[in-house]
């Protein structure tokens, strides 16, 4: 295994240790999507059909996904812990890789509670949809663990992190409800890789500068 | 207190001084070093640091050479937090130059904060550093550094329930554990009990031969005996 790798592996593990242990992130996750979708539930009228359901189904995972992204720093925030990982010998990027991959984790943790819950409320979830959300998931994680690292650094964290993290977030949900309520679904998965791919690399090339001053 | 090659200038609004000249002797040595013939560990020209329209650092020059020990002292605000964070690369001066000779792999750095993670246990918080660090013999090390400042005993509890002076010796161990070339030490002694201050004062003699030091601190009389220089920050 590579040093980047062994890295990447050493501060996920980490980071899935803290969760484990704390439990303040992947609950609230869940809790809230199960609420929004019995919310939605009641909310949507009887004749709205699928479409509607499942635009609201990615509103509910993106503000689920953003609940987790807001407590993404929490513990290097509240205990000066960020100051520690940027002085250790590795690459930075290995930092903001390890938590996207923790936040993945805890995303389709969420989701694995969530989809039934849907199924339940709604309607059934179509293998293109699932594929459409796990494309959706790369996205949300490598951006937002991105702005969450920059977001940790303001006094108004909790505010700014939607306001960069939703706009940002307008072309996950166009791919995936394209992907969801289409019958060819192809170019949405497409976008959704597309997307994933650039910003992944733009959130790995620029993570180091997000994290030193 | 034996001369080193640190140098502080009065420049504009910073005011500071620095006991000793432009020659270096190694502390408790007596052996005499030109300050132009080795390699100084940190060389500052004209640093400053601003927060806004507050200037916290102006105007600073700094050479310490390799082996040098640097008591950094001041009131609060004086500056001597913000000096070690630019010294360990954390934060970006406004002007100036700085060049430390080693890389992060090769800097402890003590901070205010213990920097440890709180839901981990204090051989976790360790073997976590330990591993990004890589040090060698990793576990050995580990045991080692938990022994001699008696957390051996509290090894597997999370640092989360230790006191105040339980976690500044787990931060201690964290800075000295991948054995630092350059140690950059905020109020070390801070919550320490009578036999924490005794352990690093032994630790601190211990290092003091193959290390350099800038400590910043609000009891120099403690270091006096090993410090080779003192940067007073107002």
């Amino acid at each position: 295994m590579s040093a980047y790798a062994a890295d990447v592996l050493t501060l996920a593990r980490k980071d899935l240790r803290l969760e484990l242990r704390a439990r303040d992130t992947v609950p609230a996750m869940v809790l809230f999507v199960i609420a929004a979708l019995v919310v939605f539930h009641f909310a949507l009228p009887g004749a709205s059909g699928d479409l509607a359901a499942y635009g609201l189904l990615w509103v509910a995972l993106i503000f689920t996904a953003l609940l987790g992204l807001v407590r993404g720093f929490a513990a290097e925030r509240e205990q000066g812990l960020l100051d520690a990982l940027v002085l250790a010998p590795v690459d930075r990027s290995t930092i903001w890789l390890a938590k996207a991959l923790a936040m993945l984790a805890f995303l389709v943790v969420a989701e694995l509670v969530a989809l039934p819950a849907f199924a339940v409320f709604f309607s059934s979830v179509s293998a293109e949809t699932v594929a459409g959300i796990a494309l959706a998931d790369v996205g949300i994680c490598t951006v937002g663990t991105l702005l969450s690292a920059m977001a940790a650094a303001s006094r108004t964290r909790e505010l700014l992190l939607p306001l960069l993290f939703l706009p940002l977030a307008i072309p996950i949900v166009v791919g995936g409800v394209g992907a969801s309520v289409v019958g060819e679904p192809g170019r949405y998965l497409g976008f959704l890789a597309v997307y994933d791919a650039i910003f992944a690399i733009i959130s790995w090339a620029s993570f180091e500068y997000v994290v030193t001053e | 207190m034996a001369e080193t090659a640190c140098t502080l200038q009065r420049l504009r609004r910073t005011s500071a001084h620095l006991a000793g000249g432009a020659e270096t002797r190694e502390a408790g040595r007596g052996v005499r070093l030109g300050a132009s013939r080795v390699t100084p560990m940190i060389r500052a020209r004209s640093l400053s640091k601003d927060f806004g329209e507050k200037h916290v650092l102006e105007a600073l020059d700094l050479d310490v050479p390799r082996g040098g020990f640097v008591l950094v002292t001041g009131p609060n605000g004086a500056g001597k937090t913000t000096l070690l964070r630019l010294l360990a690369g954390l934060t970006v001066p406004t002007g100036g130059e700085l060049d430390v000779a080693v890389g992060r792999a090769l800097i402890g750095f003590l901070a205010h904060e213990s920097l440890v993670y709180r839901e981990l246990t204090a051989i976790e918080n360790l073997d976590l550093y330990g591993r990004l660090y890589r040090v060698p013999e990793r576990r050995e090390r580990i045991g080692m550094l938990l022994e001699r400042f008696g957390l051996w005993r509290v090894r597997n509890e999370r640092a989360g329930s230790f006191s105040r002076g339980m976690l500044q010796r787990l931060s201690l161990c964290r800075a000295f554990l991948h054995e630092p070339d350059l140690l950059l030490l905020d109020e070390p002694f801070n919550a320490l009990d009578g036999a924490g201050v005794d352990l690093l004062e032994r630790e601190l003699v211990a290092l003091r031969p193959r290390a350099t030091f800038v400590v910043a601190t609000h009891d120099p009389a403690r270091l006096e005996p090993l410090a080779s220089a003192r940067l007073a920050l107002a």
